[in-house]
C-alpha cells in the first residue's frame, strides 16, 4: 500500500548523515519504528506527513506522495498525524478541536465515547492533564478518517497506568477504522503489545525489519530469560555484593561476587541473562 | 479654557492613527507571517528594512517620503497627473508616511508572536486539511491575542505620538495636518504653557490608561489559555 524510497541528509548532534529508506507498507499493518535517538525516526514520520522535504518516491495505494522532490502538501494527504508533546488548538475547547479537522459530530462524539472524554468535551486544553491532550489528539488525528495513522511517540510522557490505557484504545482505533499505523517507539512493551511489524533504524538505515517475537525475544546462546536494565546501586555486603537494576519500571537485587562487580559502574547498561531453571508464572491479584 | 481648537487637532491625532492601525495590519499580518515561517535567506534584509523606521531620525525618514511624494518626483508626478491627488502637506501625506514610521511597531509584535506559537499546532492545522490563510486566523490569530493587541495599541500609540516626519510632510495646517503633537510643539513655542499643560496632560493619562488595559488583558487571557509556547 505504501512504498517509500526516499534519501535525505539530515544535520544532527553527531554531524551530519544520510537518511536512506527504501521500505514496503501493506494495508492493514501496525508498524514500530525503533532505534537510538537521532536515527531519524521522526524525520521519516514527518516526510510522510508532508512536512518535511526529501529526495525520491513515495506512493499509497493509487496517489502518488512524492516523486523526485515534487511534492503534495500536508493538506491533500489525509493522514492522522500525532505528535510527541500535544498540538491542541488552545484558543478551542475539546470538541471544536475536533469539528476543526471534520465537522462530522457523530464521529467526534463516537470518539469521545471510546476515549472516554465525553464528559471534557466543552474544556479547553489548558485545564486538561497530560494524558488527557493525547487521548484529545489521538481523537483529532482520526476525525478526517484517513488510511494511514502516524503516531510519533505519543505516549513517552505518561506515566505507566495511562499508557497502557492510551495504547488499549489505539489497538482498539486501528481495528475499527482499518488504519495503516507507524508509531514510532522505544518501550519494548509497548512495541510487542501493539505491533506486527518493527522496523529498527541506525544512522538514517534500516538494520531490522522483522515480527515484534524475532527482534525484541532475541537472546543469546543457550540463555531462556534475558533482560535489559541499567545498574542503579551496587552495595557491598559482607563479602558479597548486591545490585539493584533496574528493568523498565521494576527493580531487582541480584548477588554478585567481587570479580563481576570490579567491571561495572553505577548507571551501566547491562543485560540480565540466566538459563538452567523453571520460573513460576502466578497472576498477580 | 477649553480651546475649540482642542478638540478638532485631538481627533485628527485619533483619526490619523486609526487608518494607519487598519492599513499596517492588513500590511503587516502578511508580512510577519512570512517573517516568522520563512528560513529564507532575504530573511535579515526583509527584517532590517522593517526596523529601520525604528533608528532612523523622524526628520530623515520624514524628508525622503517628502522628497518621493512631492511632484517633482515620479510618484508624485504619477498621482498628479493621473489621479490629480496631491501628496504632499495634507492629510493622505501623513498617512502615507505614518505608515513607513510605524511599520516596525506592527510588524515586529506580530512577528514574535507567530514565532512563539506551538510549531506543532500550525502544522497539527494543515495536516487537518486547513490552508495557510485559514490556520492564520482561525489558529494563530487567536492564539497570539495579546501580541495582536500589543501590536495595534502600541502601533497606535506611537502614531498619535509621532511630531518629526509629521511635521516635514504635513507642516501644520489646522484642520488638516495639526495633530497633538504638533500643537503642543507649537504652544510651547509661543510659552502658552497652561495649553501646553492641558494638552500634554490629556495625552499623558490617555497614554497610560490605554497601556495599563493591555496589561490587565494580557494578564487575562494568560489565565484563560495558559501561555503560549
Amino acid at each position: 500500500m505504501i512504498k517509500i524510497n526516499i534519501t535525505k541528509e539530515l544535520h544532527g548532534a553527531k554531524g551530519s548523515m544520510i537518511l536512506e529508506i527504501d521500505l514496503h507498507i501493506k494495508e492493514g499493518e501496525f508498524i514500530a519504528l525503533s532505534g537510538p535517538s537521532g536515527s531519524g525516526k521522526t524525520t521519516l514520520l514527518r516526510i510522510l506527513g508532508g512536512l518535511e522535504k526529501a529526495q525520491g518516491d513515495i506512493s499509497v495505494a493509487n496517489s502518488i506522495w512524492l516523486k523526485g522532490s515534487k511534492t503534495i502538501s500536508p493538506q491533500k494527504r489525509g493522514i492522522g498525524f500525532m505528535f510527541q508533546e500535544d498540538a491542541l488548538f488552545n484558543n478551542m475547547t475539546l470538541l471544536e478541536n475536533l469539528l476543526f479537522a471534520n465537522k462530522e459530530i457523530d464521529l467526534a462524539q463516537r470518539l469521545l465515547e471510546i476515549t472516554e472524554l465525553q464528559e471534557l468535551q466543552h474544556s479547553y486544553p489548558k485545564n486538561l492533564s497530560g494524558g488527557q491532550k493525547q487521548r484529545v489528539s489521538l481523537c483529532r488525528a482520526l476525525m478526517r478518517q484517513p488510511k494511514i495513522l502516524l503516531l510519533d511517540e505519543p505516549l513517552s510522557a505518561l506515566d505507566p497506568k495511562m499508557r497502557s490505557k492510551l495504547q488499549k484504545m489505539i489497538v482498539t482505533l486501528h481495528h475499527e477504522f482499518s488504519l495503516t499505523t507507524i508509531m514510532v517507539s522505544h518501550e519494548p512493551s509497548e512495541i510487542y503489545k501493539l505491533a506486527t511489524r518493527v522496523i529498527v533504524l541506525s544512522e538514517g538505515k534500516i538494520i531490522q525489519d522483522d515480527s515484534p517475537k524475532e527482534v525484541l525475544l532475541k537472546t543469546t546462546g543457550s540463555q531462556k530469560f534475558s533482560f535489559m536494565g541499567e545498574l542503579l546501586e551496587l552495595q557491598k555486603v559482607d563479602t558479597i555484593f548486591i545490585a539493584v537494576i533496574a528493568i523498565g519500571q521494576q527493580l531487582v537485587e541480584i548477588v554478585l561476587s567481587k570479580e563481576e562487580v570490579s567491571s561495572l559502574q553505577v548507571g551501566d547498561k547491562v543485560s540480565i541473562a540466566t538459563k538452567a531453571f523453571n520460573p513460576t508464572l502466578s497472576k498477580i491479584t | 479654557m477649553l480651546d475649540p481648537m482642542m478638540l478638532d487637532t485631538f481627533m485628527l491625532s485619533f483619526k490619523l492613527a486609526s487608518i494607519t492601525v487598519v492599513i499596517l495590519f492588513i500590511i503587516a499580518l502578511p508580512l510577519s507571517w512570512y517573517l516568522s515561517q520563512t528560513h529564507s535567506k532575504i530573511k535579515p534584509l526583509l527584517e532590517a528594512i522593517t526596523a529601520l523606521p525604528i533608528v532612523l531620525p523622524p526628520s530623515v525618514l520624514g524628508f525622503y517620503i517628502l522628497m518621493a511624494l512631492s511632484q517633482n518626483s515620479p510618484i508624485g508626478a504619477f498621482f498628479k497627473d493621473v489621479f490629480d491627488i496631491n501628496l504632499v502637506f495634507n492629510f493622505k501625506a501623513l498617512v502615507i508616511a505614518s505608515c513607513f514610521y510605524s511599520l516596525p511597531f506592527m510588524v515586529q509584535p506580530l512577528q514574535s508572536g507567530f514565532e512563539s506559537l506551538n510549531k506543532n499546532m500550525i502544522e497539527a492545522s494543515y495536516l487537518a486539511g486547513k490552508s495557510q490563510f485559514q490556520t492564520i486566523f482561525q489558529v494563530a490569530l487567536p492564539n497570539i491575542k495579546p501580541a495582536v493587541l500589543t501590536a495595534i495599541i502600541i502601533t497606535f500609540a506611537h502614531t498619535v505620538g509621532e511630531f518629526g516626519v509629521v511635521l516635514m510632510v504635513g507642516g501644520s495646517i489646522p484642520g488638516e495636518t495639526k495633530v497633538a503633537s504638533v500643537a503642543i510643539y507649537e504652544m510651547v513655542e509661543i510659552m502658552d504653557y497652561s495649553q501646553a499643560h492641558i494638552y500634554s496632560g490629556i495625552m499623558l493619562s490617555m497614554s497610560f490608561v490605554v497601556l495599563l488595559s493591555v496589561y490587565l488583558f494580557n494578564a487575562k487571557h494568560n489565565r484563560k489559555f495558559g501561555l503560549n509556547r
